[in-house]
């Protein structure tokens, strides 16, 4: 069965886009072959600094023949629309069908060959290609990622022929830059292919790639007695900036390891993509990881020292603002945030932390932090964006913030916090637990969800560029995890000026409905979501208790019966109801039959161990107590008709299915129940 | 880093740290000892002249970076091709150190080439050209890393790299896609190198100012610091401390003002007088520049400013395009 091999050769394609690129590649071709009706084996693609490949397996030889039907002319037509249909379709008058009236004609359309369907795909899959940003070179019009080089494309070991604009397809391609240099070189099928860029210096898989960089770079490592820090985006950037990974450990100046580790860390990843190297203690080690696209004679020491004095020179940068930066005060600071703007409409950083300072302070108390100390935690929780530091590493800040305020004697819960309000910063990332944490991040968040809110600044569909779906995730969870009892509206009322207009009901729904999304993404029931909310309870930690002990009370078997029961009483109260009001009345406890008064008993029984229940908050001791109304409901519907031809009595049958919903209904809305 | 304020291509290879590796080895060199800081210019300029480039001159009117030479800005503009090389003072007020860092400068140079229509082997050109100043891609590790470019103030932008040697950035490489907002065809390719950074790199030497300029060793030798420690030292005073923020601001109008009026008056040939304007245009930027070291640039105002210089220059651009189509 036939192989198809492509792969297009350009100049240096950016890391970032490299995986994006094979799955359009995959998905191109896919959707192109299934288009033209050709079966396929398997479809492989994959990318690399200089090259995306393909290769799929399998193809026939050609398309399957086909036949084509086509409509022509009603029978009792004149002869010269007849016979013009004929002409069209090249058919015998004898040759057209009949159906209801019409002629139609058959056509046998023979496959065509994969080949001349292969040279129409390709170009076509190059001219759609979806780069996140390409570009035109030279005289062309062709859009690539960076000048395309090359098109090899080879089917069954013949190339098929195309050519878009002055790119010819061939047989041929070329290995590394700069070791490849035999020449370019001609492949007629995969194993050729394969064969020769492994002659030519150039790994064709980013994960064998990744494999050689991680235990290459760890048997480097181990020769010295120490460790790789192991960084997957990393790894991933850097087997995309090499065809023939060779890492190097080159040495650092010991003289920098008294910077912060985080300094040295995001100095050696930002600017130079090395990997940072630690001892068993978990200290960083003076050496550094880098992965050059090559071997050179002298086993790459030049290439090392090189890398190692361009550390040297980065390290010193980052030691001038280490230096510059602690001069200044965090405190005296604050006046530079005047001069940046958080966003047009809600006025400067300085304004912002005047906010939520206030806010801090305000929140303390329920985060058991001491007001004065969150306020000051909250008071200097910006002030290192206008250090030297952050200014050259953005995504240092709060950490930068945290090793400045230690080094100028604050307090160390407070100068935590400083670091920490910014979490959680991912689903990955530990929500804050120190209180004075706890205060500052909750104050952070909240300033921004009701500022963006203020000013009409919501999220829509997949827009939020203000990322308010993470500060209010952030919310959810640090009250979840800290276990804060408060309730939402009240923490929004807080957080909201007084002179401002009381908008935040949008934002809670907004916070609530983030908290909905965050549970059925943790795979809780649906239903029982819909169940809980419908309390309309702002309490996260009330509703997250109750949700648990409803998950777990529908989970066995009586509480399934249960929700049957309260729905047959729902319904025939429903029913009712729209009948006409039905009695407030209280049910009375008759004596017959039996399983209406036991009904009564085991409601009244019931009522104040729930209520108990509800003000404990024992969402479990609940659900208990409506378990125990499991038998006599479904006693009283086996023996009891309610609708009685005697008034008195359907009143008081009804009154007691009434008592049954609204007891359930203080542990939750069970009509949202499915089943 | 330094944030290089207004007119500027990608700051890292501006006005960045510049570092040094180890020189090459005497073997891989042509002659006996590394490259003087004018021999790598002088081997530049033979290696792009043979390619077919005119040689210029710097322009002389000051300018931030090599990019804003009206040999690069308007000539990538409109049908005809176009190669030329030129070594470009590129000033930088902002990053003024009164010539007592080591690696950072006020001025430093840039080599700049431009080919237009860019062509098939730009990069084996490229790496040609760093072979002949001593750098062998065998022996080094020579990356071209993704950076896209983007001058805001002369609304221009294209694709392509930092280069790396040994993982310090010696070149910015560029396909232009829009110069003055404008769409570009034929395409230019642009290299910029970032020439003390290079010297730094091929003489091996930690200090700039210790950079061998001419052939060391000689009667006549200098150093770069003979060459321009005194320039550092007066125009880091002038630029940070002592330019008069309100007479800056003054000329700035003025040549704001000079532009649309240089624009609106013909020459003999009923042409629109486009190069006085565009000489106008970086003059405002350059007093922005200015400006901006005396801290005399509210953030606020920061945006408003590029904005008006890159009306200026589109205004420039689209008149040089019309002038171009029209075969002038």
């Amino acid at each position: 069965m036939p192989q198809l091999l492509l792969e297009l050769f350009s100049e240096e394609i950016p890391a970032r886009m490299q995986a994006g690129a094979a799955r359009d590649l995959a998905r191109l071709a896919g959707e192109g072959l299934a288009l033209a009706h050709l079966t396929f084996d398997d479809l492989r693609t994959w990318a690399g600094p200089r090259r995306l490949t393909l290769k799929v397996e399998g193809l026939p030889a050609s398309q399957p023949d086909r036949l084509e039907e086509r409509k022509g002319p009603r029978i009792n037509a004149p002869d010269s629309a007849v016979e013009g249909f004929l002409r069209n379709t090249g058919l015998q008058r004898s040759e057209l069908l009949e159906r209801d009236g019409v002629f139609w004609a058959v056509i046998p359309r023979p496959g065509r060959p994969t080949a001349a369907l292969i040279a129409e795909l390709a170009p076509d899959i190059v001219r759609r290609f979806p780069w996140p940003k390409s570009m035109v070179w030279g005289e062309g019009k062709l859009r690539w990622v960076r000048p395309l080089h090359r098109i090899l494309c080879v089917l069954d070991g013949e190339v098929v022929p195309f050519s878009i604009e002055h790119l010819q397809s061939s047989d041929m391609s070329e290995g590394h830059r700069v070791m490849g240099q035999a020449g370019p070189f001609r492949a007629r099928s995969f194993a050729e292919y394969a064969q020769r860029l492994a002659e030519h210096f150039v790994i064709l898989d980013a994960e064998a790639r990744k494999a050689t960089i991680l235990e290459d770079a760890q048997r480097l490592c181990a020769a010295k007695g120490v460790s790789l820090v192991m960084d997957a985006g990393l790894l991933d950037e850097v087997a995309g900036m090499v065809e023939w990974p060779k890492p190097l450990l080159g040495a650092m100046d010991p003289q920098f390891l008294d910077l912060p580790p985080e300094v040295i860390r995001t100095t050696m990843r930002s600017h130079q993509r090395y990997f940072a190297v630690a001892r068993a203690s978990g200290e960083l080690a003076p050496y550094f990881v880098t992965v050059a696209n090559l071997e050179t004679e002298d086993g790459g020491a030049l290439v090392a020292a090189g890398n190692a004095r361009v550390l040297s020179a980065r390290l010193s940068d980052a030691r001038f603002f280490w230096d510059q930066d602690r001069k200044a005060t965090l405190e005296s600071r604050l006046d530079a945030l005047e001069g940046v703007t958080f966003h047009a409409n809600l006025g400067t950083m300085r304004a912002r932390v005047g906010r939520i300072e206030i806010l801090a302070r305000r929140i303390a108390p329920i985060a058991g932090a001491d007001p004065e100390r969150a306020a000051f935690a909250a008071r200097l929780c910006k002030a290192d964006l206008s250090t030297g530091m952050v200014g050259e590493f953005p995504e240092l800040q709060g950490v930068m913030g945290r090793y400045y305020a230690i080094d100028e004697g604050v307090a160390e819960d407070i100068a935590d916090a400083l670091r920490d309000h910014y979490r959680p910063q991912g689903p990955a990332d530990a929500a804050p637990s120190a209180p004075v944490s706890v205060a500052v991040a909750l104050a952070d968040k909240l300033d921004t969800l009701v500022g963006f809110f203020a000013i009409g600044e919501t999220p829509t569909g997949s827009r939020d560029p203000y990322a308010l779906r993470r500060a209010a995730l952030g919310v959810i969870r640090i009250i979840l995890e800290n276990r804060l009892r408060v309730r939402l509206g009240d923490l929004t009322a807080m957080a909201t000026p007084p002179d401002a207009n009381p908008g935040d009901q949008g934002l809670v729904r907004f916070i609530l409905e983030r908290l909905k999304v965050m549970l059925r993404d943790q795979g809780v029931r649906h239903d029982a979501i819909e169940a809980v909310f419908a309390s309309g309870d702002h309490d996260l930690v009330r509703i997250e208790r109750r949700l648990e002990a409803l998950t777990a009370f529908l989970a066995n078997p009586e509480g399934a019966d249960l929700v049957a029961g309260y729905k047959r009483a729902s319904h025939i109260l429903a029913a009712e109801e729209k009948k006409g009001p039905l009695s407030q009345a209280a049910a009375t406890r008759s004596a017959e039959p039996a399983e209406e008064g036991a009904l009564f008993d085991a409601l009244a029984l019931t009522g104040p161990v729930l209520d108990a229940a509800l003000e404990a908050e024992d969402f479990h001791a609940a659900m208990a107590a409506l378990a125990s109304l499991r038998e006599p409901i479904d006693r009283f519907f086996e023996a009891v008709l309610v609708n009685s031809d005697n008034p008195r009595e359907r009143a008081n049958r009804l009154a007691l299915l009434a008592g049954v919903r609204n007891a359930m209904g203080k542990v939750a809305d069970f009509s949202a129940i499915a089943g | 880093m330094a944030r290089a304020p207004g007119l500027k291509v990608t700051p890292s290879i501006l006005g960045g740290a510049f570092s040094t590796v180890p020189p090459p080895s005497p073997r891989e060199m042509t002659h006996a000892g590394p490259l003087s800081f004018q021999d790598i210019i002088l081997k530049l300029h033979a290696y792009w002249a043979a390619q077919g480039c005119v040689i210029l001159q710097p322009y002389d009117v000051e300018v931030g970076a090599g990019t804003l030479h009206p040999a690069t800005v308007l000539r990538a503009l409109g049908p005809k091709a176009w190669r030329a090389a030129y070594v470009q003072p590129s000033r930088r007020p902002s990053d003024g150190r009164y010539g007592e860092n080591p690696n950072r400068l006020r001025q430093f140079h840039q080599y700049q080439v431009i080919l237009k229509p860019s062509p098939p082997d730009m990069q084996t050109l490229y790496l040609e050209s760093l072979a002949v100043i001593g750098i062998d891609a065998a022996k080094h590790d020579i990356r071209f890393v993704e950076d896209d470019w983007e001058n805001p103030t002369v609304g221009a932008w294209g694709l392509g790299w930092e280069v790396w040697c040994d993982g310090m950035e010696i070149s910015q490489y560029t396909y232009f896609q829009q110069v003055g907002g404008l769409d570009v065809h034929p395409v230019a390719g642009e290299i910029t190198y970032g020439l003390e950074r290079l010297a730094l790199y091929v003489q091996g030497v930690d200090s700039v100012y210790d950079l061998a300029f001419n052939e060391p060793g000689g009667p006549a030798s200098k150093t770069y610091g003979e060459v321009f420690l005194e320039n550092e030292r007066e125009f880091s005073a002038f630029e940070l401390e002592v330019a008069d923020v309100a007479v800056l601001k003054r000329q700035f109008e003025d040549m704001e003002r000079a532009v649309t009026h240089l624009l609106s008056k013909t020459g003999h040939q009923g042409q629109p007088l486009v190069l006085p304007a565009y000489d106008h245009v970086l003059k405002a930027s350059h007093l922005f520049n200015l400006m901006d070291a005396r801290g005399a640039i509210a953030v606020a105002e920061r945006q408003s400013y590029i904005g008006r210089v890159r009306e200026l220059c589109k205004a420039c651009a689209q008149a040089w395009l019309a002038l171009e189509d029209a075969g002038g």
